[in-house]
């Protein structure tokens, strides 16, 4: 981050290309910028400012930007001495000394505080310093003496007298997670001074001259000390180390330590040494102690010596669980080599935190390794840790190729042929990620160069349409058989063409046709007939009408959908359904008439029914037009009367018809129907007349 | 109610019913129809009840994007809470079968090219395979089948990590279209689950019966209050006595059942025989086994004589004559009296249908005289609306005039042997025993393709439509499997427009064969009958009152 004279902020990457830029606001552009502060919480990465108006403007996260401007300082005339950001309950407030005076701003307020056990003749403020996780605070005042309390400044934790008046160059927390101890270390040009609560080591004050001009950096355990020619880490040297490494101790790990060297010299004292810890059950322990202090260690031979020993008395032990052990072995492997001044990402074992690492990398180092483009060595310490290619190598490959489509100087075939090459069909990759990026880059041929790559047509597709390739979407979308993708993009199609364009495009893809003409036939029964039209499919049009004549309501509308049918059937030169559809026509039109002169229902019955149905009524005269006009086959017929004269009981007239001519049935329907009519008298009329071959 | 709900409901438009809940949950397949219907019940929903009742919405087996856009048009999309899919692809029925219970996924493959069930069925495999290990051969016949084993490839591509390591259980995955074998569906089934489905119609594993003969026999009040409700039975392969008959020959069922029925009384027979206490107790023990038997035999004899009323009848007999003149190639070429006369005493529809269109398979299509004369005779007696019906079935390919002047039915028939003269109902040597003679094509092929392969066939395969095709699928070499020997290979059969439960019979009876050496599992669309079938394919035209 880069903060200007008005406010602008600039953002950089690791390699000083420049990214994006924000403001802080329009006070601070009038007034100017007098102090920033970076600072970082869990929610993200904040920027403070103080104006030439001694007005107090932040926000707590850069990559969700909601400036806030804190309220004034009543009486506030002169820059304060100095002043922290806090972070308390999730909100973010600031604490500024202003002489022997101290403010609490938050949003709305602004207060006067007192820390509490502060005498009032220490003085004015110079200098104070919050602790890395938010929770201490430190205030250095003008005759040097320091007071140590919660950043709630509602309980004092210590105090201390340094005798140093001058106004120190910075003050910064030490301290560890979990650990009671805390300390602080102050600066000054050529003096470091460490001051605490602890008893043992920092009892009172412990002064250290400076070389050089050198700046402090805190941290989560403690503090890095950079100057122009070393970089020094000072923290609180963590429980088992000092264990095992605190002259003539006789703690476990340090007994461990001391047997194992014994037994590499081949003395028996190594046995000696052992036997006492193992007298005091204690092995376990000293196992652990030597693993958890080797993780401290930055020295390889030191950590190596007390994994050895680790090692050596594991031996001794039935049932160790070999998981830490093992843990540390790689922890270890994959902290020096970071630590290599060639990579230099001097990590300190707490900040490298191996519950993280095999869930999420983000803040581990792989993450940090893609983020300075060190992509072997991450790939190698995915392998080597056995990450699985999706979690590991593949987000790295990922991060690589993202990075690959920014470098403007290689032509897109280039960078997709690369690309491919490195990653073919690693499992994970998600080539539409890398295409979406150099879409954003804006090239868009590089882009779809990539989605070429990408087997999953799911992430395809949305993509393509969002970079108007809606074609290319579309067939992308059929191969891939997947039919609610392909309605997806038939139905952005219809949005985004004009008819024409649309139904053109449509024609050329014939799934997507009939897939969208699934849909007109639910949904735009009109559409479908502009469809059919379009190709002179007469036959689906005239399908098309026979469908539209059933909704018809008035028997004109009905006769007159049946007429367009049968144009179109004629068109399509299927005679049969034309004819069908003329007979059709006529047929309800006889059928209103018939509807009117009896005053019965015929309107939609089938032919058969009509007749059978005039039969029925004694029409008789009528059923024989019927039977003429529509050339009723003679069987048929035949089948037709008896049976609906029997249904009738009308005996007589069925007699009197099987005399009109010779029967195209034969006689033993007569028998059949008699007899299932329960009329045996009428069923013997035929008998004699039955072929003699059926008649058994 | 385990997970404390309340109700369920069928989909139906209108208001939705009135129940003390807080959520409501819609199950739905992803149609438009469907959402219109879901619109229409979010729409109604009273505003000022309360407590506010919230809406979920879950679709089956996948989220559409499509109906999400329709229903966001229609304003609704808002109303849903939570918008999941739950993908159900497969759905077992029995231990060795699967379906996706897709009414209309014929219907949308053949006449619509919508390849919308494919797509499902493709997923469905990919679940399948990600249970039960890669499926290293796949063999085809069919247009869908290649593009679901097109999709199939095309999605173990999209996930390339995922290279399962579990030992297949499945050797070989054969895909069928259902157009490659469009007669067997037509012809009568004749095993005993067939004859069920055929005349009282199986949904999902349930057959309702009338009630009449399943009524308690009391003497004294018999007769007197016979129960109204039709019976409702589950069939499935759990039932002893079921598995044992369901896949027989209905002729040979008969002596099965009055063979147990001695078995069951003798072993009844018992209790007079057991002497010591100790006898008794172990006749006691059985006693509830006994009995579920006596109910279970109970149940079929009443169901065998239910179905041979209707198997005895004369029509019955004269259907399946035409039927099996037809499959054997017996006057395939003319108009037929029998279907003639049926439609002039106006026989229900689809049972014509069933006719013509076997007819018209058996022929590799019927002359243009011989179908007009068939339409013209099915409008006249049925009514116009029909007209659209015939046309789905001629796009389908079941009804179709003889274009290329050749019959191929005959060759396919002798080189497929898919009439036997000598077939053995009781105790079955060949699969033609389903349908007393004709064996199907379906399961012919399936069993060809197990010995001697289909490199012998490639003449008749050429015939029958769309292209055959073998994929295989690598195996990493610690999961190739070293058969031992008599050990079974096994086969999944898949039937993409549906299987009837003769198939499965003809199936499951090479499973059983002794020198077979391969089990089949079956998977398809949709269990279907010739009847449920057409249905599918018919367009319902309501005229609007005039």
């Amino acid at each position: 981050l880069c903060i200007q004279e008005d406010g602008t902020v600039l953002i950089y990457n690791l390699f000083c290309e420049f990214k994006r830029h924000f403001s802080m606001g329009n006070e601070v552009l009038q007034n100017h910028v007098l102090e920033a502060k970076v600072f970082h919480t869990e929610y993200g990465t904040g920027v403070a400012i103080l104006t030439g108006a001694y007005r107090f403007s932040l926000t707590t996260n850069i990559d969700d930007l909601k400036l806030r401007r804190m309220p004034e300082v009543p009486g506030l005339q002169k820059p304060p001495s100095c002043w922290a950001v806090l972070s308390q309950d999730r909100v973010t407030i600031v604490l500024l000394a202003v002489g022997q005076d101290l403010y609490l701003l938050d949003n709305t307020s602004c207060s006067v505080v007192t820390p509490p056990g502060m005498s009032p003749s220490t003085g004015a403020y110079l200098q104070m310093a919050v602790s890395f996780n938010y929770r201490c605070l430190a205030l250095f005042t003008d005759t040097g003496y320091i007071w140590m309390g919660l950043a709630t400044l509602k309980e004092k934790l210590c105090e201390f007298n340094s005798s140093i008046r001058s106004p120190p160059k910075q003050m910064v927390w030490c301290m560890r997670p979990r650990s009671r101890q805390r300390a602080v270390v102050v600066a000054w040009d050529r003096q470091l001074m460490v001051a605490g609560n602890s008893t043992e080591c920092i009892h009172g004050e412990h002064r250290f001259v400076l070389d050089e001009d050198s700046y402090l950096v805190p941290e989560l355990d403690g503090v890095r000390i950079l100057s122009r020619t070393s970089h020094e880490f000072l923290h609180e040297i963590p429980e088992a180390s000092q264990e095992i490494f605190k002259i003539a101790s006789m703690a476990p790990g340090a007994l461990l330590l001391e047997a194992q060297k014994e037994y590499e010299k081949e003395s028996q004292k190594a046995d000696e040494y052992l036997r006492e810890i193992k007298d005091q059950k204690l092995l376990p322990e000293a196992v652990s102690q030597c693993i958890e202090a080797a993780g401290y260690e930055h020295e390889p031979d030191t950590q190596k010596s007390l994994l050895r020993a680790a090692s050596f008395g594991k031996c001794f032990i039935d049932k160790f669980p070999p998981e830490s052990f093992v843990r540390m072995c790689q922890d270890l492997r994959v902290l020096n080599a970071i630590r290599d001044y060639q990579i230099g990402i001097p990590l300190t074992f707490t900040q490298y935190p191996p519950w993280d690492r095999h869930m999420t990398d983000t803040s581990s180092s792989p993450s940090r390794l893609v983020l300075r483009r060190l992509y072997p060595l991450a790939i190698r310490i995915c392998e080597y840790l056995r990450l699985s290619e999706i979690q590991g190598v593949s987000r790295i490959l990922a991060h690589w190729a993202c990075y690959k489509v920014q470098q403007k100087d290689k032509s897109d075939e280039e960078v997709a042929h690369a690309i491919n090459q490195k990653l073919g069909d690693t499992p994970g990759i998600s080539y539409s990620e890398i295409a979406a990026r150099a879409y954003d880059c804006g090239r868009t041929e590089l882009a779809i160069k990539l989605l070429e790559y990408e087997p999953r047509s799911g992430e395809q597709v949305p993509l393509l349409l969002k970079m108007k390739r809606s074609k290319l979407a579309l067939s992308k979308a059929i191969e891939s058989g997947d039919t609610d993708l392909v309605y997806t993009v038939v139905l952005h199609l219809k949005n985004e063409l004009n008819r024409g364009t649309f139904f053109m495009t449509l024609q050329n893809q014939p799934v997507a046709l009939s897939l969208y003409r699934q849909f007109c036939k639910h949904q735009e029964r009109e559409t479908l007939k502009d469809l059919y039209n379009q190709d002179d499919n007469h036959q689906e049009l005239g399908n098309f009408h026979v469908h539209s004549s059933y909704s018809e309501k008035r028997i004109e509308g009905r006769v007159g959908a049946l007429q367009n049918a049968l144009d179109e059937y004629y068109k399509a030169k299927n005679e049969f359904a034309a004819k069908a559809t003329e007979d059709q026509i006529k047929l309800l039109r006889l059928q209103r008439h018939l509807q009117e002169d009896f005053d019965k229902p015929y309107l939609d019955l089938s032919l058969h029914d009509t007749v059978s149905n005039l039969i029925l009524d004694g029409h008789h005269k009528r059923a024989e037009q019927l039977y003429r006009e529509f050339k009723i086959p003679d069987k048929k017929y035949w089948w037709l009367k008896i049976s609906a004269l029997a249904n009738r009981g009308d005996w007589e007239e069925m007699e009197k018809f099987s005399k009109s001519k010779k029967s195209p049935i034969g006689y033993l329907p007569f028998v059949e129907i008699s007899v299932k009519h329960h009329n045996r008298y009428e069923a013997k009329k035929y008998a004699p007349r039955v072929t003699p071959e059926q008649r058994v | 109610q385990e997970h404390e709900v309340e109700k369920m409901f069928t989909l139906k438009p209108g208001r939705l019913p009135q129940a003390d809940v807080k959520n409501i949950i819609f199950f739905v397949r992803p149609k438009l129809e469907l959402m219109d219907i879901i619109t229409d019940n979010v729409l109604r929903e009273d505003r000022g009840r309360s407590p506010q009742r919230d809406f979920h919405i879950l679709f089956v087996p996948r989220r559409s994007l499509l109906c999400e856009q329709w229903l966001k048009e229609q304003g609704v999309l808002g109303s849903f809470i939570h918008r999941e899919q739950y993908s159900l692809d497969l759905i077992p029925f029995d231990g060795d079968l699967l379906s996706m219970e897709s009414e209309s996924a014929f219907k949308e493959c053949y006449l619509e090219s919508d390849q919308t069930s494919l797509y499902h069925a493709a997923k469905g495999l990919m679940t399948l395979q990600a249970l039960y290990g890669t499926i290293p051969q796949i063999f085809g016949k069919g247009e869908c089948a290649r593009h679901v084993a097109n999709m199939m490839i095309r999605m173990k591509r999209e996930f390339p990590g995922s290279q399962n390591s579990i030992f297949p259980v499945f050797d070989t995955l054969l895909l069928l279209d259902r157009n490659v074998d469009l007669l067997t569906p037509l012809a009568t089934q004749l095993t005993y689950e067939g004859l069920i489905d055929e005349i009282y119609g199986i949904q999902n594993t349930y057959v309702k019966l009338p009630p009449e003969k399943f009524a308690p026999k009391k003497q004294g009040e018999g007769g007197k209050d016979l129960p109204t409700e039709p019976k409702k039975l589950q069939l499935n392969s759990a039932e002893e006595l079921y598995a044992e008959i369901r896949d027989k020959n209905f002729n040979a069922v008969g002596s099965v059942l009055s063979k147990k029925a001695k078995i069951i009384s003798a072993a009844f027979e018992e209790r007079h025989h057991a002497k010591t206490v100790g006898e008794i107790k172990q006749f006691v023990s059985q006693l509830p086994h006994m009995q579920a038997a006596r109910s279970s035999l109970a149940n079929h004899t009443s169901i065998a004589e239910l179905i041979k009323d209707i198997t005895t009848s004369e029509d019955f007999f004269d259907n399946l004559t035409v039927e099996q003149e037809f499959m054997s190639g017996i006057d395939t070429d003319k108009v037929n009296n029998y279907i003639e006369d049926c439609i002039a005493q106006k026989h229900p529809l689809i049972k014509i249908l069933r006719l013509v269109c076997l007819q018209s398979v058996c022929n590799s299509g019927l002359k243009q005289k011989v179908l007009d004369h068939y339409k013209r005779e099915i409008l006249q007696t049925y009514g116009y609306e029909h007209v659209l019906t015939l046309n789905n079935l001629e796009k389908a390919g079941l009804l179709k005039p003889q274009t290329s002047g050749r019959n191929n039915y005959p060759t396919i028939r002798k080189t497929l042997r898919l009439w036997m003269d000598d077939v053995n109902e009781q105790n079955p040597n060949d699969i033609s025993y389903v349908y007393s003679g004709y064996a199907p094509l379906s399961v012919r092929l399936a069993q060809l393709l197990a010995r001697p392969g289909w490199r012998s066939i490639e003449e008749v395969l050429k015939m029958l439509p769309g292209p055959h095709f073998e994929e295989r699928q690598q195996l990493p070499t610690g999961l190739q499997k070293k058969r031992q020997h008599g050990e079974n290979r096994v086969t999944l059969v898949f039937f993409l427009g549906g299987v009837t439960y003769a198939e499965i019979a003809a199936l499951r009876f090479l499973s059983q064969m002794e020198d077979g050496g391969t089990e089949y599992v079956i998977a398809t669309t949709k269990l279907i009958n010739g009847t449920s079938w057409i249905k599918s394919l018919m367009e319902k035209l309501e005229p609007a009152p005039f």
